[in-house]
């Protein structure tokens, strides 16, 4: 299980690099990724994926199998 | 004082929950210098001089653009954008929207690491003497981003001792770092205070991230307010000054902050802000697409004189992006992006920027002595009969008439009563000459942006300009060059009174006018 952000949507604002608490997201060209190996979509540390909450844009940040 | 009667339900509700603070600290000596000041004078802090303030609050804001109205004229800023992240949702905000013509709060064109931004500033401040202060504005908040923010911070303390520091945010993450705060010498935080009361601030934002969550609603903004309110309180226990940022909405938050200059005001804070909501639809801002509009000229100045006898009122902020450079009005960024500082060579040089400085100084002083003078020798309008006026002015700097009328992009406005001329704010107008338009279409949209004013005093204007000023109602004119501003409009208004009591014009009210939009996007 894994989260994927959407490269036309992020803003490259960064909000939700730190608030990973697998360290999966980091910069990219400007933009952010996240590792798919690392995410667990916060499962076991908190009740809703950090990144999700924290983007500003809508629907940037999905299931990877969406 | 306003009267402590009226006090806020909501808000007092909201006190008795909060455990941090108990009892609202007391506003420190500086404040209020506003209602103490006789004679009738309406705007305190940004127009005033060293007699108005103690001596440690007047270093603080002598040489600080935005804190002082005088200093604006001659004293630059910039802003760097090392901190994109933001942990609200405001809905006058888009973050994704970016135009390199676009003058607004959170868009920006390149954001910049701490080392990039260090780098970017040493530049400026070697190519700007002038440049005495560093905002950390965004593009996000500036708090959402506390290691960007304070590494930038910590590592221009070194490099560019003599700059001053400051830092604008929504307060949310405030009461947190207060303490790191004060650690970097930071004497100026602005915090954006839309409301005081939840059920308000539901309407304004839709969102908050929160102790590891996405908060909606009003218990979003009821979080937001507590936070603002004892930050605030913190910031002024610590001698900090803070500017208070509002936006005004329409219909929103309108009466509304007449309440929030009362709030903060009450805690302390040394200037409170109301600017125009910007709204357009292409900025892609939810109040952008619901259409919400932003205020007229006349509603921005009736709420903004509502708030007169508050805490002290700012009327030259230019809500300039999170990335500008240079003095207020204008935007020197283009020329310190970070290919052309790659290829300059730096020097700080830390004596040269003091004896610029200096001279500065002596250049806004000798200014203000003149100006003083000028004024004392000024005739009163005998029989003014109360009419209270409004005059736009062209003027390139230095407190004259002393601009073309067409080569203007803003004019200063003055409200002008018998004695008195008081600056109430600036308008601009369109550089249409950027999208190939004639002067014909210009015309129209100057006029509608200083409807208001009965007269426009500028240096110099085209026989054609003249006419249609005339024809909507505007008397044009061109004989007080480089005259002292006040002193100028005075003049014109004994003129004017004299004229009408002769019954040679007929004194009319004048109609509202519009507030220009940021953005460019339609000519381009």
């Amino acid at each position: 299980m894994s989260l994927k952000i959407i490269a036309d949507l992020c803003t490259g604002c960064s909000a939700c690099e730190p608030e990973c608490p697998n360290e999966a997201i980091s910069e990219k060209k400007n933009l952010f990724i996240i590792d798919p190996d690392k995410c667990t979509e916060c499962e076991g540390d908190y009740d809703t994926p950090q990144c999700v909450a924290v983007c500003p844009v809508d629907h940037c940040i999905l299931p990877l199998a969406a | 004082m306003q009267s402590a009667a009226a006090s806020y339900v909501s808000l007092d509700a909201l006190k008795s929950n909060r455990n941090a603070l108990a009892e609202p600290v007391e506003a420190p000596a500086h404040a209020g210098c506003g209602t103490s000041g006789g004679e009738g004078k309406a705007s305190c802090g940004t127009s005033d001089g060293p007699d108005d303030m103690p001596a440690d609050v007047w270093n603080k804001v002598k040489n600080h653009p935005c804190y002082s109205e005088e200093a604006h004229h001659h004293y630059a800023r910039m802003h760097v954008a090392v901190a994109p992240a933001c942990n609200i949702q405001c809905n006058y905000c888009n973050r994704k929207y970016d135009c390199s013509n676009e003058s607004r709060p959170g868009v920006v064109s390149q954001k910049l690491t701490p080392e990039q931004a260090v780098k970017k500033v040493v530049a400026v401040a070697s190519e700007i003497p002038q440049m005495t202060v560093l905002g950390i504005a965004g593009p996000g908040d500036s708090l959402a981003s506390p290691k960007k923010t304070f590494e930038t911070f910590r590592m221009l303390q070194e490099q560019a001792p003599d700059i001053k520091l400051c830092l604008s945010t929504n307060g949310l993450a405030l009461p947190a770092l207060v303490d790191e705060i004060c650690k970097y010498n930071i004497d100026h935080v602005t915090i954006t205070i839309n409301m005081v009361d939840p059920e308000v601030g539901a309407k304004i934002y839709p969102w908050i991230f929160w102790d590891h969550r996405r908060v909606t609603g009003v218990e979003a903004a009821t979080i937001l307010h507590q936070q603002q309110m004892l930050g605030l309180e913190m910031l002024t226990a610590r001698g900090v000054l803070t500017k208070i940022n509002s936006v005004l909405i329409p219909g929103i938050n309108d009466e509304h902050l007449i309440e929030v200059n009362r709030e903060v005001k009450k805690r302390g804070a040394f200037l409170h802000n109301i600017m125009p909501l910007i709204s357009e639809a292409e900025h892609g801002t939810v109040f952008g697409l619901t259409g919400q509009r932003g205020p007229t000229a006349q509603e921005l100045k009736a709420v903004q004189d509502a708030c007169m006898g508050g805490a002290n009122l700012m009327r030259h902020c230019r809500q300039c992006r999170a990335d500008a450079v240079g003095l207020l009005g204008e935007d020197r960024s283009e020329e310190f992006t970070l290919d052309k500082i790659e290829e300059m060579e730096v020097v700080y040089d830390l004596d040269r920027r003091r004896s610029y400085q200096d001279r500065v100084e002596a250049e806004r002083q000798a200014q203000h002595a003149a100006k003083v003078e000028a004024l004392a020798a000024t005739q009163d309008a005998g029989a003014a009969d109360g009419i209270k006026v409004l005059v736009a002015v062209a003027t390139t700097g230095g407190g004259r008439v002393n601009q073309h009328f067409g080569h203007a992009d803003e004019f200063q406005i003055f409200e002008v009563s018998a004695g008195e001329a008081l600056f109430v704010g600036h308008r601009r107008v369109d550089l249409f000459c950027q999208g190939g338009y004639g002067e014909d279409e210009k015309l129209p949209s100057i006029v509608t942006a200083i409807n208001d004013c009965h007269a426009v005093l500028v240096s110099k204007i085209g026989a054609c300009p003249r006419d249609e000023l005339k024809t909507a109602g505007i008397e044009p004119v061109d004989n007080y060059v480089d005259e002292f501003i006040e002193k100028a409009a005075l003049s014109w208004f004994a003129d004017y009174t004299g004229r009408v009591a002769r019954g040679e014009t007929v004194h009319q009210a004048r109609g509202d006018a519009s507030i220009r939009q940021g953005a460019f996007t339609a000519a381009a």
